[in-house]
């Protein structure tokens, strides 16, 4: 709605992005009134994720999670078993009505007065409210539950909520990276839902805009040789440096980073070119975790002898949903705006479901010393997202542009991925499909202006 | 004044006390002069170390506190070998969130002896660790832990077994590269 950046005067936010250059203003980056029209346009709209349907087995188990810069309890339902997400704020006078991680509920009571909601979100007590000079005894309950969100979805157990209730189904909104996010769910043998995910959240805070990690990750294959450059000398790998074999059979595939500028996810993608999955290769050090995957590969080969596999991320996944969702086949991660200059990062690591407790316990360790703020390999990341923040944000550095220019005009659409651009490993392409949609959301009044509800408006800026 | 010499176990007690505490204060000299391989001579090759999350629980709920070593999810948990890793990534120069590298002083504390049971003792302490990086990047962690020390001709002690409890629940610097 609003396209004028209050403290900067008369600019209009597309004029921050120069498609012709290929350049974003770091002013998006460092602006806290961008970052409040942020949360109101996108994160207000966007389907964003929860969690996963695993951390909350049994009725009334709860945990709190995150939408935006905001909490919101996700709760199993006592009775009907289902799950439904409300925001963590008391209806009364706005007080945190939960304040514990997880847990199992009976009803949350509020600290403050003692309204009480049960695990749908109603209201069903308050303090003193049968005293006649307490005035809740007339309290129209039923208008005074939770704020529940708008629409919720569990997708083959990954549970998502958006705010709007204009937003598109969710499969709309993930478009052609519904089938990719639906096998990144997959147990290894290709049944779906077949993952669980380790509890709890991975939470740490990372000093700087969420766009940064969130803009960037997972797509941007230029920076793994440079900051990643310690990670080999710690041997820490699944192998732990012992040599991951390598395939002896050919399996003919095609490799690229894409982007869908229309609904702005991108990643990495496969393309395969022939029915079958490829040969599993030995890459685990922990004994009896290769004999398992292989196994396990070998039956969802079955499922495709005569089946090509729908296009999906390299090693199964590694492509963003936008807002800010990295979605790989073993993890999840993403990111929580706090401030114009401060995110949270969370993690979630699955592995299959059924497999024995040798191999949740490898894949386990893997994730604790890979993933997050003591991950020998993602430390490296986090140095350079923290640093961009101050190194950019001064009065000459933020008059100064971002080069997002790698690949740009090079891509393609291709036939077998519908809207997408196709574009090599290297180049920005699903940076730039970010930026596309993000535009989009900033200047759109409403769903009605967006795609795909508004067919018309599918948007590629370069 | 005390005969402290009429009394054998206390006097015993005295001494062990002391020399846990050069242990740790060694330990912890160590980590803070970047001698890093040497502090791993510490470790006992079989050690477990562990630092789990800590969830905010309902009063009375503590068994969820902490996340289990064994199906969830933990800050550190795991053996010598990993640490050897981690060890020689910090040691390669180009691990850019010590590089250039943080000043750390670890302080260690309230070391109490918990028991002992031949070469074995269970003794906890608590640490401050300050890092103070690049000009103005400050970070802290204060916690305590719970050691399982060894008896060892060579050092002194080693350490066996390791739980670290740190005093937070989202982990609030963006990185942790030091160990406690
Ligand atoms: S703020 Fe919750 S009961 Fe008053
Ligand atoms: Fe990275």
């Amino acid at each position: 709605m609003v396209d004028i950046i209050r403290a900067r005067g008369d600019y209009s936010i597309a004029e921050y992005i120069d498609s012709e250059k290929g350049t974003v203003s770091r002013e998006l980056y460092v602006n806290p009134d961008i970052f409040e029209q942020e949360m109101e346009q996108i994160f207000q709209r966007c389907w964003l994720f929860l969690g996963h349907e695993s951390q909350l087995p049994n009725p009334g188990d709860f945990i709190v999670s995150r939408m935006g810069t905001e909490e919101v309890i996700v709760v199993r339902d006592r009775n009907d078993n289902k799950i439904r997400a409300f925001l963590n704020s008391c209806r009364h006078r706005g007080m945190k009505v939960c304040r514990y991680d997880e847990g199992n509920a009976l009803v949350f009571t509020c600290p403050f007065h003692a309204w009480t909601y049960d695990t749908t979100g109603s209201l069903v007590g308050a303090g003193f409210y049968n005293r006649p000079d307490a005035s809740t005894d007339t309290l129209p309950r039923e208008n005074w539950g939770l704020s529940e969100v708008a629409q919720f979805k569990n997708f083959y157990g990954s549970l998502w909520a958006t705010w709007d209730p204009k937003a598109p189904s969710f499969e709309d909104y993930l478009g052609p990276f519904a089938e990719s996010l639906r096998h990144c769910l997959q147990s290894s043998d290709g049944e779906d839902n077949g993952l669980e995910f380790f509890t709890p959240f991975q939470r740490h805070r990372l000093p700087t805009n969420w766009k940064v990690p969130g803009f960037t990750s997972v797509t941007d294959l230029t920076h793994t040789a440079m900051t990643h450059r310690s990670s080999q000398a710690a041997g820490l790998h699944q192998d732990r440096g012992q040599g991951k074999e390598k395939p002896t059979i050919p399996f003919p595939q095609e490799k690229y980073a894409i982007g869908d500028h229309s609904l702005g996810h991108g990643g990495m993608c496969t393309f395969y070119n022939q029915a079958g999955v490829p040969q599993y290769t030995n890459e685990w050090f922990e004994p009896g975790v290769d004999d398992y995957f292989r196994d396990a590969t070998e039956r969802k080969a079955q499922k495709y002898v005569d089946r090509v596999m729908a296009p999906h991320g390299w090693g199964g996944g590694h492509f963003a949903i936008f807002p800010a969702v990295m979605v790989d086949s073993w993890r999840l991660r993403w990111y929580h705006p706090h401030e114009t200059g401060m995110t949270e990062r969370w993690t979630l690591s699955g592995v299959d479901k059924n497999a024995p407790k040798e191999v949740k316990d490898a894949v386990r360790h893997y994730s604790e010393r890979f993933n997050g703020p003591i991950g020998f390999f993602e430390s490296d990341d986090m140095e350079n997202w923290n640093y961009v923040y101050p190194a950019s944000q001064g009065a000459r550095a933020r008059k100064l542009d971002y080069f997002f220019r790698n690949g740009i005009g090079h891509g393609k659409y291709d036939d077998r991925l519908p809207g997408v651009i196709v574009n090599g490993s290297y180049t920005e392409e699903a940076q730039r499909a970010r930026f596309s949609r993000w535009l989009a959301f900033m200047e759109a009044k409403s769903w009605d202006d967006l795609y795909p509800i508004n067919k018309s408006s599918a948007r590629r800026i370069w | 004044m005390v005969e402290i010499g009429s009394d054998r176990a206390s006097l015993e007690r005295l001494i062990l006390q002391q020399e846990l505490e050069k242990f740790l204060y060694r330990e912890a000299r160590l980590l803070d002069e970047r001698r890093l391989e040497e502090w791993l001579d510490l470790l006992a090759e079989e050690i477990h170390y562990w630092m789990p999350m800590r969830r905010n629980v309902k009063f009375g709920d503590w068994d969820r506190e902490f996340t289990s070593a064994e199906t969830e999810i933990n800050w550190f948990n795991e053996g010598k070998e990993i640490l050897e890793g981690r060890i020689r990534q910090l040691n390669t120069g180009v691990h850019w969130p010590e590089e250039p590298v943080s000043r750390y002083e670890h302080i260690v504390t309230n070391v109490e002896i918990m028991d002992v049971t031949g070469d074995e003792i269970r003794v906890n302490s608590k640490f401050f660790c300050y890092q103070n990086r690049l000009q103005d990047e400050v970070n802290t962690w204060v916690g305590r832990r719970e050691d399982l020390l060894r008896r060892d001709a060579e050092t002194g002690f080693k350490v066996v077994k390791r739980k670290i409890i740190l005093a937070q629940n989202v982990m609030l610097p963006k990185v942790v590269n030091t160990f406690f």
